[in-house]
Parts: C-alpha cells; sequence; structure tokens
C-alpha cells in the first residue's frame, strides 16, 4: 500500500473557468458541443478534487495519486449527472455554481463510503443499547440526568425498529447517511425522512415525561 | 426546557420542530441558496427549511460547506 501523503499538492488545481455563456453549447451538436463537454469535466473536476483532498483527513491510508483517481471518478459520474439533467437548469444560480453541486455530492458520497468501507455498523435495531451513548456527565443536575433517561427510554418504547436503527446508526454511530443507505439497500432521503419521524416521536415521548416544550 | 436549549448531543438526537425540507429539496436548492449568502442576501428568508435541514443533517451540511468554501476559494483567485 501506498504511504500516505500529509501534503498533497492542491494548488495544483485547475484555474477555475469564467463564467460566459460557454454552457449553451451542451445543448448544440458537433464540435462546439465536444467542447462544451470538456469544458464542463474540466469544472467538475476542479470541485471534485476540491472535495477529495479538503476530506482527505478521513482517508489517511490512500495516496495523492489514490485520492485524486477518487477525484477523477466523481468528476466522470457528476458529467453524466449534469449532462442528464441539464434540462433542470432554470439559471436560479450561475451555471458553474450549479454545476459544481454534482461534483461536490459525488466526490462527498465516495469519500464517506470508502472510508466506510471496512467498518462494521450496528444494523440490528435491538443491539443499540451496546453503542456508547454519552449520557449525562457526573455533574449534570436532576432534570438533566432525567431528559437522558426519558430520551433512552424514548429511544427503547417509543421508535420502530427500523427508525431505532437509521437513528442510532446516524446518530450515536456516526454513520453517514448515504452509507447507511447503501448498506440497507435504500437512499438518503427515504432515510432522512424516516429519521425526521424518529425524531419527532422521541421528542413527543420526551415532550409528554414533562421534560421537553415543543414550540 | 425547549429544543433550542439542548445541548449538542441531545440536540443531534432530537433534532427541532422547526419546519425542514429534505435532501433532494435541500440538493435542488443549494446552489442559490449559497449564492444567497454570498451576496449577503437573507438566503433564509428566501428559502425556508434549509437551514434547519442542515442542522439535522450531517451529509448536507458537508455539502454546504463545501460549495460555500469552493465559491469563496474562486473568488479570491
Amino acid at each position: 500500500m501506498a504511504a500516505p501523503d500529509t501534503n498533497p499538492d492542491v494548488s495544483a488545481l485547475a484555474a477555475a473557468p469564467g463564467l460566459e455563456d460557454w454552457h449553451l453549447d451542451l445543448h448544440a451538436k458537433g464540435t462546439r458541443r465536444e467542447e462544451a463537454v470538456a469544458h464542463l469535466h474540466a469544472l467538475l473536476l476542479r470541485a471534485a478534487r476540491f472535495e477529495v483532498f479538503r476530506r482527505r483527513g478521513s482517508l489517511p491510508q490512500l495516496s495523492s495519486a489514490e485520492l485524486d483517481e477518487l477525484a477523477q471518478d466523481a468528476a466522470g459520474d457528476a458529467a453524466m449527472s449534469v449532462l442528464r439533467r441539464l434540462g433542470d437548469f432554470r439559471g436560479e444560480s450561475t451555471f458553474r455554481t450549479w454545476a459544481y453541486k454534482f461534483a461536490l455530492l459525488e466526490a462527498s458520497v465516495k469519500v464517506r463510503r470508502r472510508a466506510w468501507r471496512d467498518r462494521e455498523v450496528t444494523l440490528e435495531p435491538e443491539r443499540w443499547e451496546e453503542v456508547p451513548y454519552s449520557g449525562p456527565g457526573p455533574d449534570a443536575d436532576a432534570e438533566t440526568a432525567a431528559l437522558h433517561e426519558a430520551v433512552r427510554g424514548g429511544i427503547r418504547t417509543a421508535l420502530t425498529p427500523r427508525q431505532r436503527q437509521v437513528l442510532v446508526a446516524v446518530v450515536l454511530e456516526g454513520v453517514p447517511i448515504d452509507v447507511l443507505a447503501e448498506r440497507l439497500g435504500s437512499n438518503r432521503n427515504a432515510l432522512y425522512k424516516m429519521l425526521h419521524d424518529a425524531r419527532r416521536r422521541l421528542r413527543a415521548h420526551v415532550a409528554a415525561s414533562g421534560y421537553l416544550e415543543e414550540t | 426546557m425547549n429544543s433550542r436549549d439542548l445541548d449538542p448531543a441531545l440536540l443531534r438526537l432530537l433534532g427541532t420542530d422547526e419546519p425542514e425540507i429534505d435532501c433532494d429539496e435541500c440538493f435542488a436548492q443549494l446552489d442559490r441558496y449559497v449564492e444567497l449568502e454570498l451576496s449577503g442576501a437573507p438566503a433564509d428568508t428566501h428559502i425556508p427549511g434549509l437551514r434547519a435541514h442542515l442542522v439535522g443533517c450531517p451529509a448536507c451540511a458537508e455539502e454546504h460547506e463545501s460549495l460555500r468554501a469552493l465559491l469563496e476559494l474562486d473568488s479570491v483567485s
């Protein structure tokens, strides 16, 4: 395995392409389109490299070359997404900002999945009590201790097994939601909705116990 | 105690009861939201619910931070 590079040269990023209307040529044909696609790819690669090197602390085992390969893959996938969704661009931001977000999404998902590739995730909802839970410290007052106990009770009794599974993995274990989605055969948006519902049930349980005011 | 007074660990578990958008809508609006932020416009008024989503969703929050940082880098290069 290559030695980790502790000082990757992020200054080698390509200069940001300008703000001209070159992206209109993505709808053209022939050479004009090919040039626009090349321009788009350079833009997306810049964003993907930015993201991968920004998050390189979570991938200490990868060399600069391996990180760059990850960025290249992300840029390629982002280019396909952008070209597929060109019709969604409404001009509510600059095209550059709109395109950047696709590269940042692809790169950040790849970094998180790579970082968690060999890590175990507690997927059995009944094992949640084995997960470290940073409850109140020894100096906590009685109200805070009771609030934490109400939360633990809510996790135990107020949630469905699936809600408990998602809440424990994402919040207590720190599993990235897209990593969890991949392992559960779901998607990020669906799992976030489940997490949102779990939090709402938990708040209601704690509020019913008298330890939390709903605003 | 209301949810705004919770310590960060409990806030991550319980979330807030503020209205929020979901991950797909966050992605759809993120470019506009960040440009509004960087221009000094009231992004939260223009796109309600996105800020609350960033508080609840670490993955979307990372992507928001990155897009903002990349545009800030572009503005000085």
